[in-house]
């Protein structure tokens, strides 16, 4: 699906919940501990990291042609 | 990328905040600024209030007219405000030992009263700020660093508190269970009279790693699996219900709302002295 997701790094704290709850395995910490996305052709855009991520450091779109 | 609606109502200097990592208190701080915008409430007749403790720094971040106050104290300085202008809307942020412990009988005493108030209880089961000391709604035989081999403490259920003692509005969410949590506080907030919503708030520090759960996404994961809907609550039976609790409106009720006697009373008075 296309998707866009977006990260403000600078509020990540690395706890893990976007990670945990994301259904398609898009996103991972990278080794200083802050959210990366690994595999964004998989994303479906469900939403589920941006609605529990407890710091406002991820939000997914859907792709918007011009 | 579209900002999002709710940035707006935060201070943006501010963030990110203080709150450890996976702390549940970034997400219900959101819940409620989402159902302020679902309210329509505008921004300069809206006061945040708050006591003390982790879940209290939340009116820090938050951009309206502010008050931090005393541990314990946010409700008595909640009632004051609003008895000044009764027009403003304002939300109390709280903590369960802010609310609970040193701040009970404020509590007690604001549901009675039935004042136009909406609090928002931070529920953590044990207090975040000074390191885990228990709380008065730790969960029996849990651990903290003033009970280590398990609390022998009754815990306080602050919902059947608030009902017992008058409130208008009383429901429970989670910081798993989002946008319920959003529509709980949403609903409280259009209630006239005094209205609770508690939240219960993954704290991975102090609580979590205390009781085998110090990984943010496993005490979602907890609170997930053992919230259930008020209505299928009142279903389950007894030997089912044990480590589970919950969720939803459990009070709505009408009440004359203390403000409004109170005008009537200066009216009254006033009109004597003539
Ligand atoms: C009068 C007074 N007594 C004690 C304290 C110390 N103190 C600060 S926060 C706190 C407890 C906080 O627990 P809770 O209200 O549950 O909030 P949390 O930090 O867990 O969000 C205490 C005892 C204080 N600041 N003021
Ligand atoms: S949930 Fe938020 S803060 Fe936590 S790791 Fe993911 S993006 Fe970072
Ligand atoms: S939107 Fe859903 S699928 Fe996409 S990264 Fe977030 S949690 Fe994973
Ligand atoms: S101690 Fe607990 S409540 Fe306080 S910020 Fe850390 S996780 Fe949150």
């Amino acid at each position: 699906m296309d998707t866009e997701i977006f990260l403000k790094s600078e509020r990540c704290k690395g706890c893990g919940i976007c990670v945990a709850f994301c259904p398609k395995k898009v996103l991972q910490l990278d080794t200083l501990g802050h959210c990366s996305v690994v595999r964004p052709d998989d994303c479906i855009a469900c939403g589920q990291c941006e609605l529990r991520c407890p710091d406002y450091a991820i939000f997914v779109d859907k792709k918007v042609y011009a | 990328m579209q900002e999002r609606t709710y940035e707006k109502y935060f201070r943006q200097n501010r963030l990110p905040h203080i709150w450890c990592p996976g702390c549940g208190n970034g997400t219900v701080m959101k819940a409620i600024v989402e159902a302020v915008e679902k309210r329509k409430l505008p921004r300069d007749k809206t006061v945040i209030v708050s006591g003390i403790g982790c879940s209290s720094r939340a009116s820090g971040y938050m951009d309206f007219d502010t008050l931090h106050t005393a541990h314990g104290r946010a409700i008595p300085f909640a009632t004051g405000i609003k008895l000044a202008n009764p027009e403003l809307n304002v939300i109390v942020i709280t903590g369960d030992g802010d609310c609970t412990a040193i701040g009970g009988n404020h509590f007690i005493h604001g549901a009675r009263r039935n004042i136009d108030l909406t609090v928002v209880l931070f529920n953590n089961a044990i207090y975040g700020m000074t390191g885990g000391q228990a709380s008065p709604m730790t969960p029996l035989h849990k651990k903290a660093t003033t009970a280590p081999y398990g609390s022998v403490d009754r815990p306080f259920d602050a919902c059947q508190l608030a009902s017992a003692a008058g409130a208008s509005y009383v429901a429970r969410s989670t910081a798993f269970h989002v946008q319920h949590l959003t529509d709980m506080i949403a609903e409280g907030i259009s209630v006239e009279g005094f209205s609770f919503i508690e939240a219960v708030v993954q704290c991975p520090t102090a609580y979590g790693r205390k009781n085998k759960m110090p990984e943010p996404a496993q005490m979602m994961a907890w609170l997930r699996d053992h919230a259930v809907l008020q209505k299928a609550w009142d279903k389950l039976p007894e030997e089912k219900r044990s480590d589970k609790f919950p969720i939803g409106v459990f009070l709505k009720r009408q009440f004359e709302e203390y403000t409004k006697a109170y005008a009537e009373v200066i009216a009254s008075a006033q009109g004597g002295k003539k």
